[in-house]
């Protein structure tokens, strides 16, 4: 069994960057464009506020595999030719920023009104009241649920396997296709899945201790 | 200056101001002027106005009618043309020019004592991060609360938090201050602490208009009481008028038998 695992693991390293590298893309390309659309969410005039929820609730709404199949085979139609990868990559990070979208609405819809009422009292404008007032409160609300769905990323970017990108996954199955030997390659699969999950989970935990200035 | 009025000298000069939510009429023609150095207080039944008349002056409430000036200068709407709000920008540096304490203090969890005060120095008033500690220091210091500079607010007492709250207000030298029932969510006990620092104020000519329930503090330390009643001014005068008993207005007096009754 060690021999395989020693045979597999120059192979699996190639796939396991790929993974790191479209939870990376879709985790910082997510969290831009949610933010942004969770502030117009919460904060736009109606027709921006509209806009961003009827994204919302239906990419929610669809299951992320469909989404993606629809951005590789459905967007050519309409003249938008992508790559697996970067096809895989929007699908997965459309699919995010609707969640990182809710995250800031609810971690922003959070913080009670007369904060920003006491930020206006003194003279802050909209864009200081963010910065210096709404987002520092709201990051600690904001970063749980949103470090559980990097994880969520991490696992879900497995899915890319199927537009045939040799993440670690496919690098598994592809193994797999050669040695017939399946359960150590799924097991040393999941440890690898686990250790970068669990790295974040750990991080994530220092992380809001170190936010941790109101007790509620 | 385009000014509508000729005595121009008030230094808060609240002119017909009506606003009503939906079909409730909160506030119906209120008009009021506050002189520099005088303390003004507001007292009335709940659901008089007292509140929201205080939340439109530093605009955090917009109304529909009438007129609201700083030194002569409209808070909330642009001086020239037709009724228009002022730009964030605009709105922002004349909220800068009024101090407000909330009820419920309203301090910024995230920062220290000293923190919550230097925000405003920093960011409206571009002060350097020294100099507004410094500001922020000697007004700790004028509350009581030097050794606290960099407590947070959840390790403050109630009392300690709304002196903070008066700090972070006043450290930013507003022309008025606006207190909004600031020690009604406190314990009986820390009221006088708060109510001592707000006298400290007015002796050194601060310009306040306070809604309070505190009808010793009314009596003792404003130049005027107003009586709201239906979103409208019922009385004002000198405290000793006010609170006569042989008053002839009858609102006034049963709101004040009715406080007597449950107050002393």
């Amino acid at each position: 069994m060690l021999s395989q695992i020693l045979y597999a693991l120059p192979f699996l390293a190639q796939g396991f960057a790929v993974t790191l590298w479209v939870s990376l893309l879709v985790v910082v390309l997510s969290l831009i464009a949610g933010v942004a659309l969770g502030v117009g969410l919460v904060y736009g005039p109606a027709p921006v506020r509209w806009a961003v929820r009827i994204f919302s609730d239906t990419i929610r709404g669809i299951p992320i595999l469909v989404l993606m199949f629809f951005v590789y085979y459905g967007l050519p139609a309409a003249g938008l030719h992508l790559q697996s990868f970067w096809a895989a990559v929007l699908a997965l990070t459309l699919f995010k920023t609707a969640q990182v979208v809710e995250y800031v609405r609810g971690a922003v819809g959070s913080i009670p009104k007369g904060q920003s009422e006491a930020a206006m009292a003194i003279g802050l404008t909209f864009r200081q009241r963010l910065t210096s007032v709404i987002f520092p409160q709201a990051l600690r609300r904001f970063l749980p649920p949103w470090i559980n769905g990097v994880t969520d990323a991490v696992k879900g970017s497995a899915l890319v396997s199927l537009l045939g990108i040799t993440d670690l996954m496919q690098a598994i199955n592809q193994v797999i296709g050669r040695t017939y030997e399946a359960m150590p390659l799924y097991i040393l699969g999941a440890l690898i899945y686990f250790a970068v999950n669990y790295a974040l989970s750990y991080a994530s935990r220092r992380l809001e201790r170190r936010f941790a200035f109101i007790r509620d | 200056m385009a000014t509508s009025s000729n005595d121009t000298t008030a230094l808060l000069d609240i002119a017909g101001v009506s606003k009503a939510f939906g079909s409730v009429e909160v506030l119906r023609a209120v008009s009021l002027k506050v002189d520099k150095g005088e303390v003004v207080t507001v007292i009335g039944p709940s659901g008089s106005g007292k509140t929201t008349l205080l939340r439109c002056v530093n605009f955090l409430e917009s109304y529909d009618s009438g007129s609201i000036r700083i030194d002569g200068k409209e808070v909330g709407f642009r001086e020239a043309g037709a009724r228009q709000r002022r730009s964030e920008r605009d709105l922002a540096a004349m909220r800068a020019e009024t101090g407000m304490v909330f009820q419920s203090f309203n301090l910024f969890p995230h920062l220290t004592a000293a923190g919550n005060i230097m925000l405003g120095l920093t960011k409206v008033r571009g002060k350097s991060k020294a100099e507004a500690r410094q500001i922020a220091e000697h007004w700790l210091g004028r509350v009581g609360l030097a050794h606290k500079a960099e407590s947070l607010p959840a390790e403050l007492s109630g009392g300690q938090q709304q002196r903070v709250g008066i700090a972070r207000a006043v450290a930013m030298e507003p022309k008025i201050l606006l207190l909004d029932e600031i020690t009604s969510a406190l314990d009986p006990e820390l009221v006088g602490e708060v109510l001592a620092v707000v006298r400290s104020l007015a002796e050194d000519g601060m310009t306040m208009v306070m809604v309070t329930h505190e009808m010793a503090f009314a009596r003792d330390a404003s130049s005027r009481i107003v009586f709201m009643a239906d979103g409208g001014v019922s009385a004002v005068g000198p405290p000793k008028e006010i609170l006569a008993q042989e008053t002839t207005n009858e609102r006034l007096r049963s709101f004040l038998a009715r406080f007597r009754a449950s107050h002393f």
